[in-house]
């Protein structure tokens, strides 16, 4: 057990430190807005990629580094550190591209992989419907066959970026006569094509990260399709299981500044941090955001020795948006009345605890749901029974729909 | 980066396993359990000793077996698994641990070579009453090399040969080496008789210093430290046996026309069990990294572990008896060994409150800094 790097991993690690150092971005990111954030974030993505830092595992000739998980992971770390304009290709390069890769041509693999990689072209996930979230094989958005090519009609909601990205992955039903995960097909496109319309969803956070994409008669070729036809299902589990990995925990403020905002916050005669009641949920907090922590070095671990992490990369999504969440609660009792403010320029911590029970709210349910999680660490950790389906069976077009 | 077990800390963890399946199972713990008379299972006791275990962080100068500590938590958390009625903790987490930190060449000689080969059981005497010991309140004195008072409860106190007692001497708690032959102890009963306590009353027993005048609560802390991350690896041990039982009792009941553990409030349950025991053994990795280097986070990483095996075996322990419904409840299904054990190993390295206070302060002055 020793948290050192081999030699080899403290070399990669130095050269990456140094890389960064003289050439992170070093601009103030907290108050900017979108656009300018993404004009920041492409730059970067490219000055990443010019030096093959982008996509470290990736081959080569992909734009990748050839590199492997562990650099992967070094990197990161130490891109955290210089605070770089990030989050905006994760879904394209954690989910959609690898989807690609898996599953085009070369041709397509030749045109899409590398302006992804440069961030130059962002792509979007295209799944949840406004039937179909968790059971998102229930979804409704048709193609149909037309010669060469399809046409889809339909919605997807809930779809991260879309008003910013080019392209996307679009999982759709090509065959109702069938039970519902055998009738789905993948497709990539164009979401600048004049049949798809993109509107934000103004979410209870107050942004608006995510949208509703409406398809009219929106014509792809075949040559678009990612795997074979009535094979969606299979597709997209592999861009669910990259999802897995792409989605780590929750950011926002941890037990370190609730600790300090404790310390600096009146309460009796003291602070609150003097009172016995928040010192045991504080130290409850910093046990399971060290166990969290110290859990990925155990993947880390797994990763450096060639095994590939399984489903039970989902405790940290569980884990850290719940904490988040009563973290953030109880930040808000610490200060007691004033807890209320959001205004930034009042809040502590520029209202980050404010913000954080707001968003919390929705880490909760992207990426999977709490309870879908725990069912996916019982039954693909645990090897516990799936639940009682009513649906194996049953053509699509035959199946009780409720909202 | 290696955070994990190595190969050789597997094998030696595996092949533990394979002893430990054949040599004490659940009968054996509860040959203990039932029997009033029964303190511990000396045949398992001495068939451990035979496997070198006690020794494995003594040095081999003394008669050890001069691995570290990372190769005992490997064999704790096997004690743990099958909640082995013998006084491993108390001998090797707390006594040996005590010698090894404090004790002067001389009584390291001495005694360590005992431990290494079964021929001495040692505990860890601190508790006077209710609530935590404070040097305030302790009542035990030692005046001219005689150690006067009561300490309950005393694990393994009514077989230990020697104990470590706290007591102040001149209004300076220190710890002493006492030999407990002509000590009166009393067999107490707790909730897990299968680790027997005692009540052990000192007058005028000759003692040793260990460790330096006024050191003694600061050495009990740096043993508690110790012994919690050992006992961690116990309680994640359980902690993940449980889970085991949970799940094989679930998939084999059947209610309402099919398997009880393809209902979600079962299937969340386990899940949840998982998920706590995993944060338990990550936290318990990091403390045996910090005990097996001597790293200044030791007294951070020990409180986390603690605090996190505690409530992953309790809670695992407690959610195992529900799951099994009546069964659970019965004496004859093995859950409320679990329940026993887990509550036992909770409680005798000081209390989660006591654990969670430490950590905070702790944190206070690293934030601080
Ligand atoms: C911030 C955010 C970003 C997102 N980004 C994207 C994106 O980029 N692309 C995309 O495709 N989607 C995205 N989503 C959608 C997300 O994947 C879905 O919201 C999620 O899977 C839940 O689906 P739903 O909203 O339809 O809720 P439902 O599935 O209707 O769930 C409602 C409630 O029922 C529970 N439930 C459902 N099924 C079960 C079951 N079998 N057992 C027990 N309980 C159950 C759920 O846990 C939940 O509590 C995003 C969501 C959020 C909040």
């Amino acid at each position: 057990m020793d948290f050192n790097d081999t030699t080899e991993e403290a070399a990669f690690r130095s050269e990456a430190r140094t890389w960064l150092e003289a050439n992170a971005p070093k601009v103030n990111l907290s108050g900017k807005p979108e656009a300018e954030l993404l004009k920041l974030a492409k730059a970067w993505q490219a000055k990443k990629a010019e030096a093959r830092y982008a996509c470290i595992t990736w081959p080569k000739a992909l734009g990748g580094r050839g590199g492997t998980p562990i650099q992967q992971v070094i990197f990161s770390q130490e891109e955290g550190k210089v605070g770089a304009p990030r989050g905006f290709f994760d879904i394209g390069l954690g989910m959609c591209i690898p989807t690609l890769m898996a599953f085009s041509d070369d041709a397509t693999k030749e045109r899409f992989v590398g302006p992804a990689v440069r961030g130059e072209e962002i792509w979007c996930q295209l799944f949840s419907e406004p039937s179909a979230g968790s059971d998102v094989a229930g979804l409704r958005t048709k193609a149909v066959r037309d010669g060469d090519d399809w046409v889809i009609n339909g919605q997807k909601v809930w779809t991260s970026g879309a008003h910013y990205c080019d392209f996307g992955i679009v999982l759709v039903r090509t065959d109702p006569d069938v039970p519902k995960h055998k009738g789905l097909t993948m497709f990539w496109i164009d979401m600048k094509d004049p049949g798809v319309t993109v509107k934000p969803i103004h979410q209870m956070s107050g942004g608006s990260n995510f949208n509703e994409v409406y398809f009219e008669n929106v014509r792809v070729t075949d040559s678009q399709r990612l795997g074979p036809v009535g094979d969606g299902w299979k597709v997209a589990l592999v861009t669910l299981m990259n999802e897995r990995l792409a989605v780590g925990g929750a950011t926002g403020p941890n037990y370190p500044e609730l600790l300090s905002l404790a310390r600096s916050t009146p309460s009796g005669d003291s602070s609150a941090l003097e009172d016995a009641a928040f010192r045991e949920k504080l130290a409850d907090w910093y046990v399971q955001a060290e166990g969290l922590k110290l859990t990925r070095f155990r993947s880390i671990t797994a990763l450096s020795r060639g095994q590939t992490p399984g489903p039970e990369a989902s405790i940290g999504k569980i884990v850290s948006a719940n904490q988040l969440q009563a973290m953030s609660t109880e930040a808000m009792e610490v200060l007691d009345q004033y807890g209320i403010i959001s205004d930034p320029e009042l809040a502590p911590l520029e209202a980050g605890f404010q913000q954080s029970v707001m968003w919390s709210a929705g880490l909760r349910i992207a990426g999977g749901t709490d309870e879908i999680l725990k069912n996916i660490i019982a039954e693909r950790v645990l090897g516990l029974p799936g639940d009682v389906r009513v649906d194996k069976d049953v053509a699509f077009k035959d199946m009780p729909t409720g909202l | 980066m290696n955070f994990d077990y190595s190969d050789d800390q597997k094998f030696l963890k595996s092949e533990a396993r394979k002893f430990l399946d054949a040599r004490a199972t659940a009968k054996v713990n509860r040959a203990v359990l039932d029997d009033p008379t029964k303190s511990y299972d000396p045949d398992l006791w001495k068939a451990v000793a035979e496997m070198g275990w006690l020794g494995t962080a003594i040095p081999e100068a003394h008669g050890g077996l001069g691995l570290g500590h990372v190769e005992l938590c490997a064999i704790a958390e096997e004690l743990g698994r099958v909640v082995a009625p013998i006084p491993f903790a108390s001998t090797v987490y707390f006594f040996a641990e005590a010698l090894m930190l404090a004790g002067s060449d001389a009584q390291k000689a001495d005694l360590l070579p005992k431990i290494a080969a079964g021929e001495l059981i040692g505990c860890f005497a601190t508790s006077e009453g209710p609530g935590a010991v404070t040097a305030d309140r302790l009542s035990c004195t030692v005046d001219g090399g005689k150690l006067s008072g009561v300490k309950i409860p005393v694990t393994d106190g009514d077989i230990a040969h020697k104990a470590v007692v706290l007591a102040s001497e001149g209004g300076k708690p220190s710890l002493f080496i006492v030999d407990l032959a002509g000590v009166a102890r009393e067999t107490l009963k707790t909730l897990d008789p299968s680790r027997s306590a005692a009540k052990l009353t000192f007058a005028s027993a000759p003692a040793e210093r260990l460790g330096g005048v006024g050191e003694g609560i600061a050495l009990m802390e740096a043993v508690f430290d110790r012994a919690a991350v050992l006992i961690a690896f116990e309680q994640v041990g359980g902690a993940d046996k449980c889970l085991e039982m949970a799940k094989e009792y679930a998939l084999g009941r059947y209610a309402f026309g099919r398997t009880i553990a393809g209902y979600q409030a079962i299937k969340h349950k386990l899940a949840d069990i998982y998920v706590k025991n995993e944060l338990a053994r990550s936290n318990a990795y990091y403390g045996a990294w910090a005990l097996n280097t001597s790293a200044s986070e030791l007294p951070i990483a020990a409180s986390a572990a603690r605090i996190a095996g505690s409530e992953a075996f309790w809670f695992a322990a407690k959610e195992n008896v529900q799951t099994h419904g009546g069964m659970g409840f019965t004496w004859a299904v093995d859950c409320h060994l679990y329940y026993r054990r887990a509550k036992q190993l909770g409680l005798v390295a000081g209390a989660s409150r006591s654990w969670k206070e430490r950590l905070v302060s702790q944190l206070e002055r690293r934030n601080a800094a």
